[in-house]
């Protein structure tokens, strides 16, 4: 089962402690948030760091690399089937995405995937994640 | 203040009902009330306590205190964490009752997913102001396809197979045939629940719980009280909860929430997993139940796959029956939440009120355990130990 079709997707909710992440995504970029204080990266992205209860995070631009920590594809009960995954990512968190732009009966745990963006039908640019060939 | 001996579980009451459509979500609420009220002995005026979850309509305890007519309530609880609500609410009322709050806790559950036309497959919506639901809304994360890569990381850590996923729903299959409320009553086979439809790799139809219109109640009381009343006792022994999440990033899918709370609960209880003969096993999925069975200490991590083959869990077979009501993958999931049933059945198995085809004979001791939320993604988990009192 490939997708020929990019799976439609819902537009997230753009807020305050998330706008900046959405706006990098837009131009491309994917970002993380780093702690200066413990000095680990966390993902989803909050102003206050969920590993040390810091308020100095900051924005770090991930390389955007990474593998396949599990995946599933749904097949049935939606419009059009998607790979779902949580991709571990070489700065060290695991973020939930798609993978998307290979056949998803061949997707396997430990595949190394980068991101790509994929705009929602609103076109805001969404990361997912295709197989590096 | 603790949970052990200081408060019993004294009346307990499953709707028969798996289709409501001619319902209300508050009628349901209110018929299991009563029906558990009178399991126990006691009243409406009796009640003290009221606990509900999310399921509840209205302002949750606000609307249903009125609606129920309860008129001297000093204790009220509306903990949600999910379908594990109703295991926490027991162990609140419990500590509650300790306290000297309240002596009779009256907790319900309701819901008609069947009717209102929920699936498993669906995102289940959520406010906007989530946090979590804001970043992943784009990745439509539904309870199929979070528990499928729980399944998915199980099977690639530990040699996890299909087939031993299936034979956790074959367990609960042989069970279900002697419940005539059941939903799915037919005995499946290993390849009947692997012949089913693969819905998101790899879990099948037959890996998937039942959406049902139903309900639940659970009364518990001082202990004075439960020797007063003409039932058997049961008593709490130990009970613990918690959430589970992404942990800033570093997901481990391999292990749940209840990897913290089965450690509490047994400690409070001051007895082992090998003590255990009967356990009611939160069974939204297959694999919810494998994982809880390793994190509640039954085998060790990994192991689960091995633990749960060959019909182990069947009652009268292995060293440890679960479910056997037929649970939420062949019984009931009332409102896609499944603690209430889970107490409800251990209950029904320490009183030696389950069928006689799957009651274990002279239990001392049951568990209960139960997930709620995503596995996958964020969840409440919560474990009640229990035991009868002769």
């Amino acid at each position: 089962m490939s997708n020929i079709l990019n799976v439609p997707l819902p537009s997230p909710v753009i807020n305050a402690e998330n706008k900046p992440f959405w706006e990098a995504a837009q131009g491309g970029r994917l970002l993380l948030k780093m702690c200066s204080a413990c000095n680990e990266p966390h993902f989803y992205p909050r102003t206050i760091c969920p590993h040390c209860g810091s308020d100095q995070t900051r924005w770090v631009e991930s390389s955007g690399k990474g593998e396949i920590y599990s995946f599933t594809v749904m097949r049935r009960g939606v419009e059009v089937p998607f790979a779902m995954a949580y991709v571990s990512l070489e700065e060290g968190i695991k973020m939930l995405t798609h993978i998307t732009n290979c056949d998803f009966d061949a997707i396997y745990i430990g595949q190394p995937v980068k991101v790509v963006m994929q705009e929602t039908q609103e076109g805001q640019k969404v990361p997912l994640f295709e197989p590096i060939a | 203040m603790s949970a052990k001996s200081n408060a019993c579980i004294a009346g307990i009451y499953e709707h028969p009902l798996r289709v409501a459509p001619n319902h209300t979500v508050a009628q349901l609420h209110a018929e299991v009330a009563r029906g558990a009220l009178l399991d126990a002995g006691l009243s409406l005026n009796d009640v003290d306590g009221y606990f509900c979850a999310g399921d509840a309509p209205g302002m949750g305890p606000v609307s249903m205190v009125d609606y129920l007519g309860l008129k001297k309530v000093s204790y009220l609880d509306s903990t949600d964490i999910g379908g594990a609500s109703y295991l926490a609410h027991v162990s609140h009322a419990a500590r509650a009752i300790a306290q000297g709050q309240c002596k009779v806790a009256l907790i319900t559950l309701a819901g008609r997913p069947k009717s209102e036309g929920s699936s498993g497959t669906q995102v289940r919506s959520q406010h906007a102001s989530a946090p979590d639901f804001a970043f992943e809304k784009p990745y439509s994360p539904a309870p199929l396809n979070t528990y499928a890569m729980c399944a998915m990381r199980h099977m690639f850590e530990f040699g996890t197979t299909s087939e031993q996923l299936a034979w956790i729903k074959v367990a609960a299959s042989a069970h279900a045939q002697h419940n005539p409320h059941a939903l799915l009553r037919e005995v499946l086979t290993v390849e009947d629940v692997l012949s089913s439809p693969m819905i998101a790799d790899p879990l099948h139809r037959a890996d998937c719980c039942v959406v049902t219109d139903s309900g639940g109640a659970v009364i518990v009381v001082h202990p004075d009280i439960a020797k007063s009343l003409k039932r058997p006792v049961v008593q709490m022994l130990g009970a613990a909860e918690s959430a589970k999440g992404q942990m800033g990033g570093k997901v481990d899918l391999t292990y749940s929430g209840v990897a913290w709370t089965g450690p509490r609960a047994f400690a409070e209880a001051g007895i082992s997993p090998k003590q255990i003969r009967y356990a009611s096993i939160y069974d939204s999925f297959t694999i919810t139940v494998l994982i809880q069975l390793e994190d509640l200490g039954f085998c060790k991590k990994g192991e689960g796959g091995r633990f749960v083959e060959h019909g182990q869990l069947i009652a009268g077979k292995g060293s440890l029956a679960f479910n056997t009501d037929g649970g939420g993958l062949c019984n009931n999931h009332p409102g896609n939440r499944g603690g209430m049933t889970k107490i409800i059945e251990a209950v029904r198995q320490l009183r030696g009120e389950a069928h006689p085809a799957v009651q274990i004979p002279h239990l001392e001791f049951a568990l209960a355990s139960g997930i709620g939320g995503a596995l996958g993604t964020r969840h409440g988990a919560a474990t009640l130990i229990m035991g009868r009192v002769s």
